[in-house]
Order: structure tokens, then sequence, then C-alpha cells
């Protein structure tokens, strides 16, 4: 039976792993490379990097930071942020990712997706998706709409929509950030979770609001989700109490939910 | 010396990091000179079978392949498409493939599960086989594939997985092995199979 991941998810800044409250004040963590080799240890799932200010500081992401995290990672390894083209996917997967995240630049020129897609196959693309709760009207009629840019833009673009469209395009996979629940730490957005993995038929990975392992089980239990992340639980010193892989793990399993089993000797 | 073949639209880095951390020569081999002096070979694979069976032409791979695997006997091991592509045909992309292994490659039925079937799953060996040493009866690996391998000799298949249905997540015939899943992407018990390979193909001094 395929199990449910955790997916461990970094931004990073200038090499660092840095933790925002609703996308705002950044604090530093550690070294990625340090991280990526602690969570790999714990025995995570899957690990995604964002270099958040990429994008923003219109340059390349930084393949220096990606090639030195994927020598520690031996679990998929998604990266994201500033990737503008193929030659930009390109040099991300030769660096050691096996995956791409796209968010900005996807609803800025679509056919990326596509282009990527046909290039590297499917399952190379994560589309990200900021989705915020809003008041329903016929241009967004699920009530959540899509922003990007770091949250700041909203483009009037329904959440559901843009998912189904993604999937059309050639996207493997959709990450759903709830923009409400993003450091919050009081839980994912079950709301917006469940109506995506329900209109979709590739994985949908959970993101945003988790400060606890109940908060996983909740999101497992009541979504089609095949996937969530957890970063703050995991390392953040802004949350009152800190989560191994494994904790986690047993909670979900508690609750029934199939996941990868936690092994004793993780050495080879 | 382990070959792994990179045909730029496979994940052949992960591949080499991960023979890097066991401390096993290897290189990525581009072209089919390349291939000469491996003591092992292995063919990465993402993406879909018809691009990697068009780049593998083009790249002039073919003969030097059936060459040194076929007619010399070396160590091989196929992940993913490069599983795939070893099979009669496929249909993703209606291609015929390499025909090494007899059978044929389908997609996963849409209307049972989520297509790619993307994470970690339990693959059951139905048999021993020294690229499993030291593994247990059944262990967790990470799959992505949206497409299966029906092989038509059972007696080629290694071990079995279920997505929707049953399928063959792992296959080994003469001097040739192949799995499904990413060994290179599966962790601490990836790594053991990546390392047991090496270990046919003459460990630390291949």
């Amino acid at each position: 039976m395929l199990t449910k991941r955790l997916i461990a998810c970094f931004d990073v800044k200038e090499g660092m792993v840095t933790k925002a409250h609703k996308f705002q004040n950044n604090i530093d963590i550690d070294t990625a490379e340090n991280i990526a080799r602690r969570i790999y240890r714990d025995q995570i799932d899957e690990v995604i990097f964002y270099d958040i200010t990429a994008s923003s500081e219109k340059r390349k992401i930084d393949l220096g930071t990606v090639k030195r995290v994927a020598a520690h990672v031996f679990v998929p390894f998604t990266v994201g942020g500033g990737i503008k083209n193929l030659n930009d996917m390109y040099d991300v997967l030769k660096a050691g990712a096996e995956k791409i995240s796209i968010d900005s630049m996807a609803v800025r020129n679509p056919g990326i997706i596509r282009e990527g897609a046909a290039a590297f196959g499917r399952q190379c693309i994560v589309l990200s998706m900021q989705v915020k709760r809003v008041a329903k009207t016929p241009r967004i009629p699920s009530g959540y709409e899509i922003a990007i840019d770091g949250a700041r833009v909203f483009t009037g673009m329904d959440a559901v929509e843009w998912a189904k469209r993604g999937e059309d395009l050639g996207a493997g996979e959709i990450c759903v950030n709830s923009i409400d629940r993003d450091g919050t730490h009081s839980g994912y957005d079950i709301e917006i979770t469940s109506l995506i993995s329900d209109n979709v038929n590739i994985p949908v990975i959970a993101s945003g609001g988790a400060g606890n392992p109940g908060h996983v089980a909740e999101v497992f239990l009541k979504t089609g989700a095949s996937a969530a992340i957890i970063s703050s639980m995991l390392y953040s010193p802004a949350i009152g109490r800190n989560y191994s892989v494994k904790e986690v793990k047993e909670k979900l399993m508690e609750c029934g939910i199939p996941v990868r089993p936690w092994i004793q000797d993780y050495s080879v | 010396m382990i070959g792994i073949i990179d045909y730029k639209a496979g994940n052949a880095p992960s591949v080499l990091n991960a023979l890097h951390r066991l401390g096993v020569p290897s290189s990525l081999v581009s072209s089919p000179d390349g291939l000469r002096a491996a003591a092992g070979i292995i063919l990465p694979g993402v993406g879909s079978a018809k691009a990697t069976m068009d780049s593998l032409k083009d790249m002039g791979f073919i003969d030097a392949l059936e060459e040194r695997v076929l007619k010399e006997g070396i160590p091989f091991l196929g992940i993913c498409v490069g599983f795939q592509v070893l099979f009669e045909h496929s249909d993703e992309g209606d291609v015929d493939c390499l025909g090494w292994m007899p059978g044929e490659v389908k997609k996963y039925p849409e209307d049972m599960v989520r297509v790619p079937q993307m994470g970690w799953n339990e693959v059951k060996f139905v048999r021993r086989h020294a690229i499993l040493s030291s593994l247990n009866d059944s262990e967790f690996f990470y799959f992505v594939n949206s497409y299966y391998v029906i092989p038509r000799d059972e007696n080629i298949v290694l071990a079995k997985t279920r997505y929707g249905i049953e399928f063959c997540s792992m296959a080994a015939y003469k001097n040739m092995c192949a799995a499904q899943f990413h060994v290179e992407k599966s962790g601490a018990v990836g790594l053991k199979v990546l390392r047991n390979f090496a270990w046919m193909a003459g460990g630390k001094h291949c």
C-alpha cells in the first residue's frame, strides 16, 4: 500500500535555513547543509528547498547550496525559487534535485508547466500554489484565491480552477500552501486541501500551519492529501516543542494512517 | 568502476551521489566508448520510455550496451524507466524497447488510483538474490511511476508491490537486475541495494 509522505520544507536565504511567520520576520536557524544532514538521518520521507529570495532579487537559484544538500539527502529532493525556463530546470536537476517547484512563474507563464513536463517528465514538476481564503464570488467560486510573489500580489484566480488547469498542463503534483495558516502552528486548512485533492487525480501536498503531529493526522484523515509538509515542528525555535520524524510517524500509525516504518538501524 | 548512463533527461547525478556516499568508484557515461571501462552498468531513468529510447538511440548507446550486457554479461542494474525499457514494448509513447526481458509496459488504471504513483510503497520479495543481501522479506522504497511492467515469464519476477493492482516491482534475469522504484532515493535501504549491486560488480575494486 502506498504510504502517506512527510516532507520537510526549508526556506533558504544565502545558504541559511530561515523561518517566517505569515511570510515575514524571518529568523535564521542553521545552514541548509546541516539541516539536510540532520533531517535525512531523522528518516524524513522527502525534502523541499525554496530559495526564497532568488525571485525577488532576480537572480538564479543558489546551485552551490543545492549540490551541498543533495550530497546528504538520499530521499527525493525538490527545489524551487527563481526558476524561469528549461535551462534553469536542467541546472537544478543536474545539481542533484529530482523535482522542480514552480509557483509565481507558472501563473505568469503557464506554458512552463507543459514545457517542463515534456522535457523532464511530469513527475518532475510540482505546481506550488499560495492560497488565501476570500469571499466566494462568481470569479472565485471556491472562496480561495491564488497569490504570488511571496503572497504579496493577488491574482484574481480561483485556487481549484488553477489546480485543475495545472494538472491538465502536466504538473505531477500540487502543493497547496495556505497563506492564512502559514507559520501559525494552528493546523492545515482542511477545506481547501480537501477541495483540491477531490478535484485532481495527481498527488496533493498539504502545506502551511502544522504545529504538532495531531495536525498531520487530521489532514490525512479528513482530506485526500498524499503528503504533508512539516517544518516548524521539526526545527523551529519559535514553536513550544519540536518533534522528531519518528514521533510524528508514531502518531500517524496510532491513527491507522499508513506510513513508511521508522527503522532502527538507518546507517549503511 | 560502475558506469552510470547519463542521457540528460535521466537523474544520473543522484545515482552518482549515492555511489559516492558508498565509496564505490563510479562515473557518469555519456558516450558508448565510456562503457568499455565499466565493471557494472546502471541505467537510471525518469521521464518517458519513448524519450529514453530516443536518447539511447541518438547517443549511439544500444549496440555498446548489448555488447557489454548481453554478450559479455557484466552486472547491469535498471532503475524506473531504465527498468521499463528492458522489456519489449511500452504503451508510453507506443514505443518498441530493448526487449532484453520478455513482456510489456502498461499504464496504471486511472479510475482506481492517482497517477503518477508517487511515494513510499511496500516491496515484497518473492525469492532471494544477491542484490537483496541483508534486506528483510519486505522493505519500503520510493516510487514515481505512471506505468508498470508485465513480464511474460513469471520466473524473472523478484518482487511485487500493490498500487490499485499488484505489479512486478523488481526483476532479475541472468546478469540483469532492475527495479521500478528509485534505489538511489530510498534512504538507507535503497543504498544497501546499490551497495549489493556494486559488490556484484567487484566492490570497491570494481
